[in-house]
């Protein structure tokens, strides 16, 4: 049920995001997600793309360091407590969240919630036995 | 005047000379027979003992580098039997260049000697309080000082570095008035001082400042924040540490103990003896310690030697104030670092050797940042991840130096590279 992240190391110098958005974009894959982690030394730039392979390959061969993570997309019901319900399961479960971000989708009725968990598989059937949809590396662009 | 010993302090050079050539052919009988590795490089340029009749023939003589003492650690340089020594002193940085150094009861007494003529030249007597705040330990600088003052009679307060809260508690209640420390944490407790608004509180009227190269702007920069006079003092850990030259109020450079150490300064690349007044690599030979007599020991330290007669009265050779170094040596904060010490860390992580050094001085304090290139290895999604890497380069690197760099992770092969070979150290300080 998990769907891989792409982490770019970026050090903290101006220009760095830029240029891997542009590496990113000249490789022709589509940006689902993004959030950056941000240091005083360096920043995390993470990214669920439409084609992993395809932006790794243009990543590394710029040079980049970059690492793939599998990490869980859940459909929350877009309405006050909707996060919490799901994230209130996790924590009974004794799941850390490791960090997470959200995307709108085109739809109005729900968002989507990028998970970094300690177990993927478990995160998954917890949420999935409270109700919140998992999304599969297919559905996610179809959002 | 000001001084400890007078009758050599203020010597004619001639009787100077004659000291000299006296006690060095003394020494060079006694270490070609005793201490292996000299006898071996004197066999080797085909020089005997005899033909070290005075001071003049020192040129005759082999150098000794730090890697001739690497190679022999610890004994192969040890004049007299074990029994005899009653002290080691070790230079900074625990692996690949380390060097111990012995001391008999003799050699201590020196050794303070030396240190005694700088605290008096600073102006010290029995009536001073003495805040010792180098470090203590295998560092000489703590020691040297701590035995130079006890000669003077100065009430000795052995504070050792850090803890500045606790240095100014003690500068103030104890009324302390010569402080003995590097310049820059000098620098650092001048300002902690007024910032403080302890200006009116403290009695310091000198300081004796050394163990890494400052400027004279940063001298002027002390002594007008506190209202001091700062007084530079030159030595190392193999020759005996702090004390083999020191500052008088003149200010122009640093008298060297001449009736221990003769001084030389020779070109770093041929190895020929300079005149006086040219600027070269300081060698030392050590003509009257008993259990580490080093000979014609090459420093890598540049600097000018003067024996022009000197206002205060002394007829000590004077050398200037540091000019560089003619190997990779760094001294940061007072530490010697060696670039190879941050390779050495990083192979024995797996860790390829594309690093970059950057010092810099900032508000008289150096900085100290090691740059690593990031490695598929070491990165993760998580800052968790990439930050107990940066921590665990620190920590290794630490214990290889004995100075904690700030390890900034970079982009992979994003530092320069010329010729193949990248530039290893950027030292941005103006000294």
């Amino acid at each position: 049920m998990s769907i891989e992240q792409i982490s770019v190391f970026l050090e903290n110098r101006s220009g760095r995001l830029a240029e891997a958005a542009k590496i990113m974009g000249e490789s022709g894959v589509d940006l689902r997600a993004m959030s950056i982690a941000d240091t005083t030394d360096f920043g995390i730039l993470r990214v669920i793309v439409s084609d992993t392979k395809k932006a790794l390959e243009a990543l590394m061969n710029a040079g980049y360091a970059v690492s793939v993570t599998p990490v869980i997309a859940a459909l929350i019901d877009n309405k006050p407590g909707g996060l919490a319900n799901s994230l209130a399961a996790l924590a009974e479960a004794g799941i850390s969240v490791e960090y997470a971000y959200a995307f709108i989708t085109c739809r109005t009725s729900d968002a989507c919630v990028i998970l970094r968990v300690t177990d993927n598989g478990r995160a998954a059937a917890v949420l999935g036995a409270a109700g919140t949809k998992i999304v599969s590396a297919d559905e996610i662009f179809e959002l | 005047m000001n001084y400890y010993q007078e009758e050599v302090e203020c010597a004619p050079r001639g009787a100077i000379r004659g000291i000299q050539s006296e006690r060095l052919s003394a020494v060079i009988r006694r270490v070609y027979d005793s201490v292996a590795p000299y006898r071996k490089k004197m066999d080797e340029k085909g020089v005997k003992p005899e033909d070290i009749k005075s001071a003049d023939d020192l040129h005759k003589l082999p150098f000794t580098t730090k890697d001739d003492l690497k190679d022999a650690y610890p004994y192969g340089f040890l004049a007299v039997p074990l029994k005899d020594a009653v002290r080691i002193q070790s230079t900074s940085g625990t692996t690949g260049k380390r060097v111990v150094a012995f001391f008999t009861r003799h050699d201590l007494d020196i050794w303070e000697d030396c240190c005694a003529r700088a605290v008096v030249a600073a102006g010290g007597t029995d009536e001073d309080v003495v805040q010792v705040s180098y470090g203590y330990g295998l560092f000489t600088g703590g020691p040297g000082l701590n035995g130079g003052s006890h000669r003077v009679g100065s009430l000795t307060l052995p504070m050792s570095s850090g803890n500045t809260e606790r240095q100014l508690q003690f500068m103030c209640d104890l009324s302390a008035t010569i402080l003995c420390c590097t310049p820059s944490y000098a620098a650092f407790l001048a300002e902690t001082i007024v910032a403080q608004g302890l200006r009116d509180q403290i009695k310091l009227k000198a300081g004796i400042f050394g163990a890494e190269a400052w400027s004279e702007e940063m001298r002027r920069d002390i002594e007008k924040t506190i209202g001091i006079k700062a007084y530079d003092i030159y030595g190392l850990t193999e020759i005996s540490g702090p004390g083999v030259s020191f500052e008088c109020s003149e200010q122009t450079g640093m008298h060297i103990n001449e009736d221990h150490f003769i001084a030389e300064i020779i070109d770093p690349a041929t190895g020929e003896v300079l005149p006086y007044g040219s600027k070269g690599e300081i060698v030392f030979t050590c003509i009257t310690k008993d259990a580490f007599p080093l000979i014609r020991y090459r420093t890598r330290d540049i600097c000018v030697l003067s024996a022009e007669p000197c206002s205060c009265g002394r007829t000590l050779a004077k050398m200037s104030r540091l000019m560089g170094r003619s190997d990779d040596m760094l001294i940061i904060r007072g530490v010697n670092v060696f670039p190879s010490q941050i390779e050495a860390a990083l192979m024995s992580r797996g860790l390829s050797s594309n690093y970059q050094i950057i010092v810099d001085r900032v508000n008289h304090t150096d900085t100290f940042e090691v740059q690593v290139e990031m490695t598929p290895e070491m990165f993760s999604d998580t800052v968790s991840g990439v930050s107990a890497h940066e921590d665990e380069l620190t920590a290794a690197m630490r214990s290889m130096l004995g100075i904690s760099p700030k390890v900034r992770l970079v982009s992979p092969k994003s530092i320069t590279r010329s010729e193949g070979k990248a530039v290893r150290v950027i030292d941005k300080r103006k000294i």
